[in-house]
């Protein structure tokens, strides 16, 4: 088990150079720079900044450069917040990032399966019709209109929750985030439950089950759900690691201090260290989860073995 | 049971920390402040939203009024030489820094040598250029130290500053954050972490004591400040918030009490639906399309001029954007500073209405051989944004009439501005914000490009490739010109001669775009839309 989890480690080492590499060198390809606004800078307040950012170097030093320092752990600075390193920017918003991706992926794995198995469990009566309409609802509807719904709901015309902002410690302020983030990610999970649960109910060892007279909520929780569970359990790992590396249209709507906008903002503004400070910290948040729902997976599911 | 009083508890928590985030001392101001700051070194900001925060907690020689006009600030005053050239500035009596220690003259040199120093890597240390030695310490050719420099201290209130060449716009320049003093004793403690707010100092009316990156900076009312006694705000947050469409659902649900933009289209809602907290006031900037000069046809006037003058420039706020940005058919911003006795610029065309404009657009493009059955086919190159997206779509259904098939191209802002200044453009978007109040700041974006070492040209800002002579010649002789009066003609001058050649074309006039809450006293508008929170002041 140990020796597995170790080879699956090693093996990724590689992958994550060759991403860097590739991500290193696409960004440079980009037409465009840092330093390209509405306003030419003079030649000489130009050429000082790139000297301060090793931009001057021929690009493989600078690829050299920014690898020797990764090996001692620094990400560099970003070329737009000037008072922050790239670990510090990533250090400072993580926490709030990961507590709100946990609690969106809590909320919506909850959600999810007591929808799915309710509405598989009442195959084609109303519950289920019901709750496929709302998934479907919560599917469809793109995160920024939700987003600015709930804030114009709750936030403006009812008032019962602040319309945005984040003040440390306070739950008021996560609710309606939460509720953006976790609603498309419950509606994946409720079909994904209610679809393979179906599945499993027509299965013959439950149809044997039940011909020896089993009740119906033994059958779902002695012989249905784990079966059920595993194309889910193959969501989940995907829809955390998206859940924990934030989102940018969540944080901007409700102006919260995650990470999320780093990778799209510092791509936009050619800030090149914190494009690749980001996307080493998403393949190391990405990696760390495939590896659990492997495991996971492994106990789940019996065929499954660790090799 | 359990899940109840767990809910019960997070609720109390909630409440409590909201009770705690509202209860604060004294009168707090909630400003809408865009961006994360990144920065609060006034030598390494570059944009508004850190002017907000850095010139509440330092000030300069000189400060802004509440219309942002320059009066004293840590000098209480000065006198200048009868060239023009040196300025002496005698500082305050008692002014300090956050830590008690006494602002001198020696914390004002240091910083002007900090600015310009190449490991400094300033971007806007250029702003400061007028004063002596500062481009060539800024390029390498003068050591940072070196005694040559235009900046002394004479003694701990003396401060003598000798300039390049006479700048009427100098005492304006000396607003801006590039011209502010920084810590001497704190820089030369901690380096570049003096910002980090544990360390960070400041003299002006207020003192930063809280940065949560991503989410706000907290600024609480100095008791160093020597004008404290008229400082009406106990604190301020200046949050980020990127996104405009929900800062102004925060804007409505009360969590702010300023608003610093505003989307175009919610313009005019705000006007109908909260009368007198829509501010919507000229701000000393342009809107403008440049058209590549380098490239046949655009070489010949008579084609820039068809292309100008067939634009209904009347219809971009109103019907295009939903906004009221005003039609602008000159290219120095009214309202900006030093252009007395100028009679403001207005082209011959303005006299015919717009369909004879058109017919008369129609035959210039007829005669260069363009027609709607042979149109003239070019690329309008735009900056990827909602509005600018609908203005190109406009003006090229415009152009279609007078037989010219534009093409719409758009590319994120780095894009875009990499393309403009490579030459790779027929027509393209590009607007200007000016630095200082002087007409020599938008007229600079025409003058020819200068010769390179390599035998390339550097056209700088000047996108459009425009060149004359006479209006170079205009240009620099107004840079060194004593007599204001003069200068402002020479100026006027060459504003006419590029304009009647159609130098570029001009859109609309920006408008700064603020929202204020009935209970906020002393916002008054401005063109440089700067309102530093010392005027401001605030009823419950």
């Amino acid at each position: 088990m140990l020796g597995y989890a170790l080879r699956r480690v090693l093996s990724a080492l590689p992958i994550a150079l060759i991403a860097i590499t590739v991500c290193f060198f696409i960004l440079r390809l980009a037409p465009g720079g840092p330093f390209d606004t509405g306003r030419q800078l003079p030649p000489d307040t130009l050429a000082n900044l790139r000297a301060h950012y090793n931009l001057d170097q021929p690009l493989f030093m600078q690829y050299l450069i920014y690898l020797g320092r990764l090996f001692q752990g620094d990400l560099g600075p970003s070329m737009v917040f000037d008072d922050f390193s790239v670990a510090e920017m990533l250090a400072i918003g993580l926490p709030f990032t990961m507590m709100l991706g946990f609690s969106a992926f809590t909320v919506a794995t909850l959600v999810g399966l007591v929808a799915g198995a309710v509405a598989a469990m009442n195959q084609n009566h109303w519950p289920d019709y019901v709750l496929v309409a709302l998934v479907m609802v919560g599917l469809v509807i793109p995160n920024f209109l939700m987003g600015s719904l709930l804030q114009l709901v709750f936030g403006v015309y009812l008032d019962w929750f602040p319309a945005g902002g984040y003040v440390p410690g306070s739950i008021p302020h996560l609710i309606l985030p939460i509720t953006v983030l976790a609603l498309p990610h419950a509606g994946r999970i409720a079909r994904l439950t209610r679809g393979s649960m179906i599945e499993v109910l027509g299965t013959n060892y439950v149809r044997t089950a039940r011909s020896k007279g089993l009740g119906a909520r033994l059958i779902l929780v002695r012989h249905a759900i784990k079966p059920a569970l595993i194309p889910v359990v193959s969501y989940l790992g995907p829809g955390l690691s998206y859940l924990l590396t934030g989102s940018l249209v969540v944080e901007q709507i409700f102006a919260l201090p995650g990470i999320g906008k780093y990778f799209i903002t510092g791509a936009l503004n050619r800030d090149y260290g914190l494009v690749l400070g980001t996307t080493i910290l998403y393949l190391f948040i990405i990696l760390v989860l495939n590896l659990i729902v492997d495991v996971i997976y492994a106990w789940l599911d019996p065929k499954v073995r660790f090799r | 049971m359990r899940i109840t009083s767990v809910l019960k508890a997070a609720a109390t928590a909630g409440a409590l920390s909201l009770l705690m985030a509202s209860t604060a001392l004294g009168v707090t101001l909630n400003t809408m402040n865009g961006s994360e700051p990144g920065t609060l070194d006034p030598h390494k900001a570059s944009g508004d939203w850190q002017n907000r925060i850095i010139g509440d907690y330092i000030e300069g020689l000189m400060a802004e009024d509440a219309k942002a006009a320059p009066i004293p600030g840590q000098a209480e005053s000065y006198t200048l030489s009868e060239d023009g050239l040196v300025y002496t500035f005698k500082l305050r009596d008692g002014i300090q820094w956050s830590d008690g220690t006494p602002v001198t003259a020696a914390d004002f040199e240091f910083a002007f040598r900090r600015l310009f120093n190449p490991a400094t890597a300033s971007e806007y240390a250029y702003l400061q250029y007028p004063i002596k030695g500062g481009s060539e310490i800024a390029e390498g050719t003068m050591t940072p130290d070196s005694a040559d420099f235009g900046v002394k201290a004479i003694d701990d209130k003396t401060l003598e500053i000798t300039l390049e060449a006479p700048t009427p716009y100098f005492l304006d320049a000396l607003t801006h954050y590039t011209a502010y003093p920084v810590p001497k004793h704190v820089i030369e403690a901690k380096g570049d972490a003096w910002t980090n707010v544990e360390n960070i100092v400041g003299n002006g009316p207020f003192k930063v004591t809280e940065w949560v990156p991503g989410n706000y900076v907290k600024s609480v009312k100095s008791d160093t400040y020597y004008d404290k006694d008229n400082v009406k705000i106990d604190e301020v947050l200046y949050y980020v918030q990127d996104d405009l469409a929900a800062a102004f659902n925060r804007y409505r649900a009360g969590e702010y009490d300023i608003l610093t933009d505003l989307p175009a289209d919610q313009q005019k809602i705000v006007t109908d639906t909260m009368p007198g907290e829509g501010r919507f006031a000229p701000f000393q900037g342009i809107h403008y399309y440049v058209i590549n000069q380098e490239k046949a046809p655009f070489d010949n006037v008579n084609v820039r001029k068809a292309l100008s003058i067939s634009i209904n420039r009347e219809i971009i706020g109103p019907d295009i954007w939903g906004s009221g940005e005003p039609a602008a058919y000159a290219w120095v911003p009214p309202g900006t500073g030093n252009y007395e006795g100028v009679t403001p610029y207005t082209p011959e065309y303005i006299e015919l209405t717009y369909e004879e404009r058109v017919a008369e657009a129609k035959k210039l493009m007829a005669e260069a051989g363009y027609t709607p059955e042979n149109p003239l086919k070019l690329q309008l190159r735009y900056n990827t944004n909602d509005n600018h997206q609908n203005l190109a779509i406009a003006i090229s259904a415009m152009w279609q009439e007078i037989g010219v098939q534009a093409e719409l191209f758009n590319a994120e802002t780095p894009v875009h501005y990499d393309a403009l200044r490579a030459g790779d453009f027929d027509v393209g978007r590009a607007g200007w914000l000016n630095d200082y109040s002087d007409p020599s700041n938008t007229l600079e974006l025409l003058k020819s490009g200068t010769k390179q070492a390599d035998g390339t040209i550097n056209w700088g800002n000047n996108y459009g490739r425009y060149s004359n002579e006479t209006v170079d010649k205009l240009v620099t002789d107004a840079a060194s010109e004593q007599d204001l009066a003069v200068r402002a003609k020479l100026l006027g001058d060459a504003e006419k001669l590029a304009m009647d050649e159609f130098a570029a074309i001009p859109l609309v006039w920006y408008l700064a775009s603020n929202v204020v809450k009935p209970s906020v006293q002393g916002f008054e508008d401005n063109a440089k839309d700067t309102h530093r929170t010392r005027w401001l002041s605030k009823t419950e």
